[in-house]
């Protein structure tokens, strides 16, 4: 058995579409990008996630550091528990603030976290005690209404 | 024989015929995997026919990738822009196609001009009674035609739906950045941010190779059950091209159903 011709456009193709599968994970994907190997787990919970999703990123000062793990309702507190990871090279301290933030009007939405000023450091599993809830819309717009309608117009 | 019997009549016997045809088709797959280790031994048969089904279908895949994508550019940033957000054009093209449009319309393209030829192929060496001559001179037809012709497809799918939507990406970058003028950081980061490895891409992979099995295999087998005449092969194909494009859409439903819930 000897090579041909044919063996040669075989491999020009087999190259071509691994090279095309390799530009699809890298460039277009975020295969090399914000995708964290080495991650500890953070638990927090809210009032009120409006519309987090799993998978959704978690950033500090604009910076993606963590995503969005899973979403569950905690039957004794009644409220939202959010699991996130964030990678192990992100410290924070014990006292961060998580809030649920927006980007953009009507962008997707994200965990935002404010570091405190603790000297000990988050650890795997820690819950992080204040959290403030996403900003619902037609909350807001109720209450702007109600003030509206407590103050006497002149 | 006329009147309500006959019609009842013809629709059982539809019905049994194609419960008959499915019966035979799951055999006739189940056979071609056993005996796909014997085709495996003969690699360059297999070699020959990604050459005749990948390689041929390179320059239709390349030249229609770069076309739906320049369209998904144009129509993408027509509509993006009225709601001010032209910069998501990236998004909006990368994620039509890593997800549905590269592993759908190379699928369709692929079952049009690979599978077709692997049809007519395969049911002419019928009909010129190749297939049975190989019977009789103890060469096993399914390992030395049929399961080839199967893995030179599923080996190529994949490759094929890979460089559809990496041209598409190519020709959405052309039109919206070089063309109308989308910033190009904002094309690319926002695009990276949303395209998921996992999820996107490799559901993409997936889906190019379920086709990839669905068309050659569908393929093969109306080659191999083919009536063998001349309007038989030619009603074979035709039957190929058809079933190949319903099984591709009715498959892609199923599989974004199962990847994609719109839950996250």
């Amino acid at each position: 058995m000897s090579r041909t011709t044919l063996d040669l456009w075989v491999g020009f193709f087999v190259v071509i579409g691994m090279a095309a599968l390799l530009f699809l994970s890298f460039r277009v994907g975020n295969l090399a990008g914000t995708s964290f190997t080495d991650t500890y787990v953070v638990k927090a919970q809210f009032d009120n996630i409006g519309g987090l999703k799993v998978r959704a990123p978690v950033k500090s000062a604009g910076v993606v550091v963590g995503r969005v793990g899973s979403i569950s309702f905690d039957t004794h507190s009644y409220r939202a528990e959010v699991v996130f990871t964030i990678g192990t090279g992100f410290e924070f301290p014990r006292d961060t603030i998580a809030s649920i933030l927006t980007s953009g009007l009507l962008g997707e939405q994200y965990i935002g976290l404010d570091p405190g000023g603790d000297i000990e450091m988050l650890e795997s599993g820690d819950s992080l005690q204040i959290t403030q809830s996403a900003v619902v819309l037609e909350k807001l717009i109720g209450q702007f209404m109600f003030d509206r309608a407590a103050t006497p117009s002149e | 024989m006329s009147g309500p019997l006959a019609v009842v009549r013809r629709l059982g016997a539809m019905v049994t015929d194609g419960i008959w045809r499915l019966g035979f088709a799951a055999r006739f797959f189940g056979l071609m995997l056993l005996y796909s280790g014997q085709s495996f031994t003969r690699l360059h048969l297999t070699i020959r026919e990604i050459y005749f089904g990948g390689v041929l279908s390179l320059l239709i895949i390349v030249v229609s990738g770069l076309f739906v994508g320049m369209v998904l550019g144009l129509q993408g940033y027509e509509t993006l822009q009225r709601f001010g957000s032209g910069d998501a054009l990236g998004v909006l093209v990368a994620l039509s196609l890593t997800r549905e449009l590269g592993p759908v319309v190379a699928g369709l393209l692929f079952a049009s001009r690979a599978g077709s030829a692997v049809t007519a192929e395969i049911g002419l060496m019928k009909a010129t009674e190749q297939i049975r001559a190989m019977d009789m001179m103890a060469v096993n037809p399914i390992a030395r035609v049929v399961a080839p012709r199967f893995w030179g497809g599923v080996i190529s799918m994949p490759l094929l739906a890979a460089i559809f939507t990496a041209m598409g990406i190519f020709g959405g970058w052309l039109i919206g950045v070089v063309f109308i003028g989308v910033d190009e950081g904002a094309f690319w980061s926002q695009m990276q941010n949303a395209v998921d490895f996992r999820y996107d891409v490799m559901n993409g992979v997936i889906k190019s190779v379920v086709f990839g099995v669905a068309v050659s295999l569908i393929a093969v087998f109306e080659g191999y059950d083919c009536t063998p005449t001349a309007e038989g092969v030619s009603r074979a194909i035709t039957r190929t091209v058809v079933s190949s494009a319903l099984a591709i859409l009715a498959l892609d439903f199923v599989l974004t159903s199962f990847m994609f819930r719109g839950t996250s």
